[in-house]
């Protein structure tokens, strides 16, 4: 580093502006940082670096010897300020990496500022089966859960004496005389679809249901289900079929099979139990019982006021915490209703 | 319904060596579900032994045991047994308790290595000074009975076998029984005779009708005197379409009932009580026809068969007195009534162990007359099972010749040839079936040939009519009606594994409605603002619904009552979803989680004028649209609410960061975030609720109309509710938001120019909020206002007392140029001109 005061040398001293020169060229080089390379600059670009000085004095100058000084020294402070270009770049540059070095972080600690929420699995799962039957252009239908008997029984062809309406254990609103359950099946949506819509008519109803039912680890007094109606112009039970083949499959994947069992519910004849093939359960592939199905009734159409006998219909339903359970393995239904958000976190948006 | 397995062997070929599996999956084919396998919990060698000797040995403890050797191999003969414990020579010593037995009777031995019901091993043990080697067993520890008085000597139950006998094969403890789940369509098979013929569909295999191995007396006399006198049939349908008597004298009914007997009844989930009555059950189970025996010399006069009258009142066999309905179908006699025709019996003509002259009752009773009176009477019984389903309407005179023939041969009884037959059977009425139809209902193109094979299979009769086909179901049938029905019967026996899949073709589709799309977005909206979304039961208390459903106490409180809910204290259907999503906070937090965002959305339950409907229109028939309409009016307003309840830290305290208290603001926010996901405006306003704290309460308006609350729950209720400190929620009306819902977006557009930015601060009243103020300075600012955010609430040193300073930065913008300072000064200067006269704000120097 020069001396602060280092001889000015004189405009034309053409060594001693070298001088000057090599001086400035080895004072940066000599700067390791940005601080030195600031006083560095200071001295040899400052007002009072000895080749600013001598630059002044060239106005004192004869007018011929003006121009030589002025080239000199112009060259000199040329070559002083592109070496100090040069540095200050090179020590801006490993300033930057430094920095970038000191501010280096341990990621694996890093706070959680914000957390995400979760959809309950049952409404993903009847979200789910919503899909796959839109996009078989079904639509889907929806009815109250507190509901008229004769929606819920006698439209569905439940003869009030008859032992399959004691065997629904439905809940009841007092007085009896009102004549309102809480709907114990989605069915009554079936005949709510026929009498709202026109024919043909493919819906399908996801929803809540109730019965009267202990909650214990497979039963609960508030369930969900989702039930299917398609009824047009020549349909059959296998029509009935393909379609919960095609569901299965899309729910179990490709290897999903479905099976029907004879059965008897009052709103279908024929009427079926149908097992599904699930490929992927919990201990190996097998059959599991997932719900009831069959040909509408020809009185719930009479209910709906459909006479033409061209229209047959097929219905079908099925439990969603059933589905649930043996689908993604929940071993206890109460895990569904009590509402910890251990359960619903370990879903997130998907089932 | 259970099987044994040996009863159906009698009527079927299953095999001797298959299992009750094997019966049911058998029987799962043609729709009898399986359920569960019965069988005795014991295993021999258990054998008959005959006492030699039995000493006396009084203890120390006043007891007296006897010491006994008891022979368990036939005289002269060696033991082929093996086993620690089992003597050589066939003679066990054993100390048993009991004193029931002599020197000389033959008992059941339970011998070393046995085991009986309760895993109760038998071995060789010393005890009072002997090694005792096996038990005399008694009925109970055989599981065979509840008496454990005494061992059971098999005298008394009619057996006199060789020492050395299976004890096991003779008491029919080997036999097992499948259970099998009956629809409630088919009642026949609620009897081994309709298992087995089903069996025999399933299988191919033959039947052999027990019905058909009754031979029915040619010639009988007057039998007990029987009158059927319906007066008020139901629906037109007589109370009592047959009624057959016989009568039986000389009856022993001390006489045991036999152990084969007893057995199948106890495997069909059946207690033996004594012969008679374990006869007209084993009846019963066997052709599916319930009868009642009664004691003759206990009834005085002719049986008459009437509904009760008025405050008529009758004993039952349970010895409770019964008040009977009009609707009741008696059996009475000269006495009065002696018992509700299908359900149960009466008292004072029941069958004694002193009862020598029975008559056998054999009827068949109106299913909604049966299913009426058990379910006024709380009743329900085997018989009531059956006949509510529907009984065969030809099996009365069989079912009363069987239950003869059986207290002839086990109960020493004399037919008398005395029989009643009284009632009209209407006969069944044939069905028209269009040959065409199984295949358009099934999609199997069914021959004719299948169809009538399999009709006939099952008992129907055919005849061919103008190419249609006549069909009589069978009498045991009633549930077939309908042509449909027939189809049913069909598919099933050929075997709906024959139907073929095809995926049907809808129409083209709307896909989700509007509605249903926007509940979607509100909760996966929620969701991502970290919400977690849980699922309630709608029953509360009526004070959860009194407290959380209206503001103020004093509001009248219409619930939906339940006339039978799961708990008594929850008898009413929700208002509110609060109490049910506090009830998951609480849970929540006994389980260690303290922070919580939750959310619920679903329906609650408001009563209007009408609560349903008195009049149901019937079955099968399009009741008309004015009746439908009048029934849609009786049902509850139902609109779907959405609900949060806040409690703990957001972000909780953590590495870098300092733990923020959730409070009321984040419940109103919540209930902001559902408008703004639905691009509704709402607008809030301070409120009262009874309970929220009354401080921390926001009103939240739809268009001007209330529809929700959002605030910090009443401290004092957090305390007593033992809920987490500041525990805040919202609920809102999710129904009008989502009907408020705009059907398509409309874009506004985009103003590249830059913004102007003023600060206003305004003292005013502290009473006056800031939601009032905000409106105000947003109307008075004009159109230029892009934004306004309030950014400072101050009160205290330098602002008036009972005043409070509340700061906004205001954005002005315009759509078309660079707006000038004068131009933004001028608005906000109209801006607080509006807020000086509409609220007296000063501004803040």
């Amino acid at each position: 580093m020069s001396e602060p005061d280092s001889p000015v040398p004189h405009p034309l001293d053409e060594a001693a502006i070298e001088q000057c020169v090599a001086t400035a060229l080895a004072d940066f080089e000599a700067a390791s940082d940005l601080e030195e390379i600031k006083t560095a600059r200071l001295s040899h670009t400052g007002e009072k670096a000895p080749i600013v000085l001598a630059n002044r004095q060239i106005k004192d100058l004869e007018k011929d010897q003006k121009k030589e000084a002025g080239k000199l020294l112009g060259a000199a402070r040329g070559r002083i300020q592109k070496a100090l270009a040069a540095r200050t770049e090179v020590l801006e540059a490993e300033h930057a990496e430094r920095i970038l070095v000191e501010e280096t972080v341990d990621v694996t600690a890093s706070p959680r500022r914000r957390r995400l929420g979760s959809r309950h699995p049952l409404n993903l799962l009847q979200e789910r089966v919503a899909d796959v039957f839109t996009a078989m252009g079904w639509e889907i239908a929806e009815g109250p859960e507190l509901e008229s008997e004769w929606f819920n029984f006698d439209a569905l062809n439940f003869d009030p004496d008859h032992p399959a309406r004691e065997m629904q254990d439905t809940f009841y609103v007092e007085p009896r005389e009102s004549n309102l359950v809480l709907r114990t099946h989605t069915s009554p949506v079936q005949v709510r679809s026929l009498l709202e819509r026109e024919l043909p008519v493919y819906v399908l109803c996801p929803g809540k249901t109730f019965r009267t039912d202990e909650l214990d680890a497979t039963h609960t007094p508030v369930f969900h289900q989702f039930e299917g109606l398609a009824v047009d112009k020549g349909l059959t039970m296998a029509d009935l079929k393909g379609t919960l083949e095609h569901f299965a499959r899309a729910m179990f994947g490709p290897e999903a099979a479905i099976r029907l069992r004879p059965s008897y519910f009052p709103f279908t004849e024929p009427s079926a139990e149908m097992d599904v093939w699930d490929p992927g359960a919990k201990g190996g592939p097998r059959w599991v019982e997932w719900g009831g199905c069959g040909m509408v009734h020809p009185n719930v159409l009479a209910a709906a006021g459909i006479k033409d006998p061209e229209y047959t219909g097929f219905a079908f339903g099925m439990g969603v915490e059933r589905t649930l359970m043996f689908r993604n393995s929940v071993p206890d239904m109460r895990d569904m209703i009590e509402g910890d958000i251990r359960f619903s976190q370990r879903f997130g948006q998907e089932v | 319904m259970r099987i044994p397995l040996s009863w159906i062997r009698e009527y079927t070929q299953f095999p001797a060596e298959a299992t009750a599996e094997d019966l049911m999956a058998e029987l799962v084919k043609v729709g009898l579900e399986e359920e569960d396998v019965h069988a005795p919990e014991l295993s021999g060698p258990i054998v008959v032994g005959q006492v030699l000797e039995k000493t006396p040995e009084p203890q120390s403890n006043g007891k007296t045991i006897n010491w006994c050797q008891v022979r368990v191999v036939p005289q002269g003969q060696q033991q082929t047994l093996t086993g620690d414990g089992i003597d050589p020579e066939g003679v066990q010593g054993i100390v048993c308790g009991a004193h029931n037995f002599e020197v000389g009777d033959k008992v059941v031995v339970t011998l070393p290595g046995s085991v009986l019901p309760g895993d109760f091993r038998i071995s060789a043990r010393k005890t009072y000074g002997h090694l005792s080697a096996g038990m005399i067993a008694s009925v109970k520890e055989l599981g065979i009975g509840e008496d454990h008085d005494g061992i059971l000597v098999l005298s008394t139950i009619g057996l006199d076998p060789e020492p050395g006998t299976d004890a096991m094969e003779l008491l029919g403890l080997y036999d097992t029984a499948a259970e099998i789940n009956v629809t409630p369509d088919r009642g026949y098979a609620f009897s081994i005779r309709g298992v087995a013929r089903e069996y025999s569909h399933a299988t191919g295999t033959g039947f052999t009708d027990p019905v058909a191995q009754v031979t029915l007396p040619e010639n009988t006399t007057e039998g007990q005197p029987v009158e059927i006198d319906d007066a008020a049939p139901i629906y037109s349908v007589p109370g009592c379409s047959r009624f057959v008597t016989r009568t039986v004298t000389g009856v022993d009914a001390t006489a045991p009932t036999p152990a084969w007997m007893a057995s199948r009844l106890r495997l069909a989930g059946m207690r033996p009580i004594s012969l008679a009555v374990d006869i007209s059950n084993y009846v019963m189970l066997e052709l599916g026809q319930p009868l009642h025996f009664y004691d003759a010399d206990k009834l005085s006069g002719t049986i008459r068969v009437r509904r009760a009258a008025p405050a008529e009142k009758l004993v039952t066999l349970d010895e409770k007195e019964r008040e009977l309905h009009p609707e009741d179908l008696l059996i009475t006699d000269d006495s009065g009534p002696i018992g509700i025709a299908g359900v149960m019996g009466g008292a004072t003509t029941e069958v004694s162990s002193e009862t020598s002259t029975i008559v056998i009752e054999a009827a068949n009773f109106d299913p909604i007359t049966v299913a009426r009176s058990k379910r006024r009477h709380k009743l329900p019984s085997e018989a009531s099972k059956r006949f509510e389903r529907g009984v065969d309407t030809q099996l009365q005179a069989v079912a009363a010749q069987r239950a003869v023939d059986l207290l002839v041969e086990l109960a020493g009884g004399t037919d008398t040839g005395a029989a009643t037959e009284v009632g009209e059977t209407t006969a069944v009425e044939p069905i028209a079936l269009d040959p065409q139809l199984p295949e358009r209902l099934t999609g199997v193109p069914y021959s004719i040939d299948q169809i009538t094979k399999t009709l006939t299979d099952i008992g129907a009769e055919i005849q061919e009519q103008n190419g249609s086909l006549l069909v009589t179901p069978p009498s045991w049938r009633p549930d077939i009606t309908i042509p449909e029905a027939l189809v049913e019967e069909i598919a099933r026996l050929i075997g709906y594994d024959k139907i073929p899949s095809r995926l049907p073709v809808a129409p083209a589709g709307r896909g989700l409605t509007a509605q249903q799309r926007r509940r979607r977005a509100v909760a996966s909206g929620l969701s991502g603002a970290g919400f977690t979304e849980v699922l309630n039961y709608p029953f509360y208390s009526v004070e959860a619904n009194g407290l959380f459903g209206r503001a103020d106490a004093s509001q009248p409180l219409s619930l939906v009552r339940l006339a039978n809910p799961i708990a008594s204290q929850y008898p009413t259907l929700r208002t509110t979803l609060l109490p049910g999503l506090l009830d998951a906070v609480r849970r929540n937090v006994s389980r260690g989680f303290k922070d919580l965002a939750l959310f619920e959305t679903g329906s609650v339950f408001l009563p209007g004028d009408q609560l349903g409907s008195k009049e149901i229109p019937g079955l099968g028939a399009y009741p008309g649209d004015t009746v439908i309409q009048g029934l849609e009016a009786g049902i509850p307003d139902q609109p779907l609410h959405i609900a949060a309840a806040l409690a703990g830290a957001e972000p909780a305290a953590e590495l870098g960061g300092e733990a923020r208290q959730r409070d009321w603001a984040d419940a109103v926010a919540a209930a902001q975030d559902v408008a703004a996901l639905l691009n509704v405006e709402l607008e809030i306003a301070q409120g009262q609720h009874q309970a929220f704290h009354p401080g921390r309460t926001a009103q939240l308006r739809l268009a001007g109309e209330l529809i929700g609350y959002a605030g910090e729950l009443h401290p004092k209720l957090v305390e007593e509710q033992d809920l987490p400190a500041r525990t805040s929620v919202m609920e809102l009306n999710f129904s009008a938001l989502l009907a408020a819902a705009p059907d398509q977006v409309t874009a506004e557009p985009i103003s590249t120019f830059p913004p102007t930015t003023q600060d206003v601060a305004l003292v005013v009243d502290e009473k006056t909020t800031a939601g009032e103020l905000k409106s105000t300075l947003a109307e008075g600012a004009g159109e230029l206002l892009e934004d306004i955010e309030l950014f400072d609430v101050y009160s205290g040193t330098g602002i008036e007392p009972g005043k409070k300073s509340l700061a906004f930065a205001l954005r002005f913008r315009a759509e078309d140029r660079t707006l000038t300072a004068e131009e933004a000064s001028e608005a906000r200067e109209a801006a607080v001109a509006l807020a000086a006269s509409r609220h007296g704000a000063l501004q803040r120097s």
